[in-house]
């Protein structure tokens, strides 16, 4: 398991690697790249551990679906698809820039891998749990949906609508995460709309919650095992996280909801990444 | 004069019936509704097949979005609620999540036009067609009765992509019988005629037939186009209207802005420049009341109709 958890590590680390290198020299301007990294230790769990999906085979019917409800943390989401092998790394550089497969937010089927058109926030958990009955029609089972969407996401009224639907319907192969990193686009979630008790509020819906640190690889991998085996009720997920998380001056620093490095700040974002890189190796992180 | 009885049932039961009919022989065909699903006619179709209708509750996004999901995963999707609150409320839902993607969902709204009546604005939806016809590739019918409808709605089944469908909520009168032939993107011919042509969708079609019947006492030929497939417009049709009869009229219980006044009047600015005059809802909000009443009161009589040609001859 160490091993296993040293790998993942080193591939978040890469999808990280991966963001910064779009942010800093993408052809399509800046990227909503503090979101992508708060993101970026969960979706790599996710493709490189936890779901069952095929590059090369991506829309087959039966496989783990990935939403990507908070669709301005795209960079996250082509980054894992690029290093899991959808389609070549350098296409990374063309995300939001015309002609691009890598649209400004997520787009069904455009770029291969993505499983649903996302970004207009609130709606990932309701076209998941579409899919998530779609999937227990068809008989499909060991299969999940995978939401996630942001903390100030859920200030939206349809994330309700769906929390109310999801246990009426049976969807235990629903899997929401909140990846709470207590910033929306014009500052502090806590100081705009604040959301809790938000497990309580989830659990009085009837769903199961957990929560976990979704920057510590070895609970992410717990939590969501447990997620894929559970069954009975839809499960959420609240994933502790820091907006900007990986890149020292970005963290905690809502500037970063969106925007572009200078060659400074690449090198010094590199620096890091590699430092950390070095950390996972030696078994200090 | 034409007479045209009014039916017994509804457009919206005829919807239900021949979703039901078309989910017999298609498993794919699933049915949805947001606390609507008998009010779309799927009473019998949910109690024969449980598995097979879906009722979200009186939450229009998330039926929407579900819709969404379960026709990204093969379902063919039939749904909807009243027109307001699939056109306007549930909007984004159907444009980002159902058209962008290019889904097999066939959202209805019933209600539509002023079919909701005596339910006042909040229900009554002029508004629709102008709206559902701007989302990209999403096709935008209004059937004129029973008949249509079921025709349409199997027409809709062989169908990729997006549909909106307007209905009523009370019976319409019957214009076609069970031979109504319906072709996505193509107008029929209802009655030809040299002066001037009506084209019309929808609920008020026997009132262009009736408009046209009043113009022959008076010695005006008037062509009569059923139009009930605003989306795709049949552009052809609408040319050869204009070219051949020299002045066009359209009909419809809608808003006269953006609807299928609105449609026809594109393609002649662009293709085919004649005098046109929309019949429609001009920019106001109604009122409740009998749907009859109604129309005749905010100009959509058969009367305005007559007028209405009769001006865009003398503009020819």
């Amino acid at each position: 398991m160490e091993k296993e958890l040293k790998r993942l590590k080193k591939m978040a680390v890469q999808v990280r690697r991966d963001i910064i290198e779009a942010t800093s020299h993408g052809a399509g301007g800046g990227i909503h790249v503090a979101p992508a990294l708060s993101a970026a230790d969960a979706v790599t769990a996710l493709y490189f551990k936890i779901m069952n999906v095929d590059p090369e085979d991506p829309y087959k019917n039966d496989r783990d679906r990935f939403i990507l409800s908070k669709g301005h943390a795209y960079a996250v989401l082509y980054s894992a698809l690029a290093e899991k092998g959808y389609f070549p790394r350098e296409e990374l550089l063309t995300m939001r820039a015309i002609n691009s497969r890598l649209q400004g937010h997520p787009s069904y089927k455009k770029a291969p891998g993505v499983d649903m058109t996302s970004g207009s926030l609130g709606n990932g958990p309701a076209v998941g749990l579409g899919i998530a009955m779609a999937m227990k029609k068809q008989g499909i089972k060991h299969r999940k949906v995978y939401v996630m969407t942001g903390d100030g996401e859920c200030q939206e009224g349809l994330i309700w609508e769906t929390a109310m639907a999801a246990p009426r319907f049976g969807a235990d192969n629903l899997v929401v995460i909140v990846d709470h990193n207590h910033y929306q686009s014009c500052g502090a979630l806590d100081d705009i709309m604040p959301l809790y008790p938000l497990d309580e509020k989830w659990k009085a819906f009837g769903w199961h919650v957990m929560e976990m640190n979704g920057h510590d690889m070895a609970d992410i991998v717990s939590k969501l095992s447990i997620a894929k085996e559970f069954s009975g009720k839809p499960v959420l997920i609240i994933s502790h996280t820091v907006k900007g998380k990986g890149i020292s001056f970005m963290e905690h620093n809502n500037a970063w909801h969106n925007g572009r490095c200078s060659e400074e700040q690449y090198q010094i974002a590199m620096k890091e990444l590699d430092g950390q890189e070095q950390a996972i190796e030696e078994g200090r992180m | 004069m034409r007479q045209f009885e009014v039916e017994k049932k509804t457009t919206r039961d005829a919807f239900g019936a021949a979703v039901y009919e078309l989910a017999k022989e298609d498993p794919a065909i699933l049915g949805i509704g947001a606390d609507t699903t008998s009010n779309l006619g799927m009473k019998q179709m949910a109690a024969d097949m449980p598995d097979r209708v879906i009722n979200m509750g009186i939450a229009e996004q998330n039926m929407m979005a579900v819709a969404a999901g379960l026709a990204a995963s093969g379902y063919r999707v039939f749904g909807g609620s009243f027109a307001p609150f699939v056109a306007m409320r549930a909007l984004e839902q159907f444009r980002t999540f159902i058209a962008y993607p290019h889904l097999n969902v066939v959202m209805a709204g019933g209600m539509g036009g002023l079919s909701a009546a005596n339910e006042g604005v909040t229900h009554q939806c002029p508004e629709d067609i102008s709206i559902m016809r701007s989302i990209s590739g999403n096709v935008v019918v209004y059937p004129a009765d029973t008949a249509s409808t079921k025709a349409v709605v199997r027409a809709l089944g062989k169908h990729e992509g997006p549909a909106y469908v307007r209905l009523g909520k009370f019976a319409f009168r019957k214009v076609f019988d069970e031979d109504y032939k319906f072709e996505i993107g193509k107008a029929n011919l209802l009655q030809d005629g040299k002066d001037v042509t009506l084209i019309a969708c929808g609920a008020v079609i026997y009132r262009a037939l009736q408009a046209a019947d009043m113009l022959t006492e008076e010695g005006i030929s008037a062509r009569v186009l059923d139009m009930s497939c605003i989306k795709p417009l049949d552009e052809d049709a609408v040319i050869k209207a204009a070219s051949e009869t020299g002045c066009i009229v359209t009909v419809e219980d809608s808003t006269i802005l953006g609807a299928l006044g609105g449609a026809v009047a594109e393609v002649l600015a662009e293709k085919m420049p004649a005098p046109m005059c929309r019949v429609g809802i001009r920019d106001t909000f109604t009122e409740s009341g009998d749907l009859d009443g109604l129309m005749d009161k905010y100009g959509i009589g058969v009367k305005d109709i007559v007028e209405a040609a009769k001006c865009v001859i003398r503009r020819k």
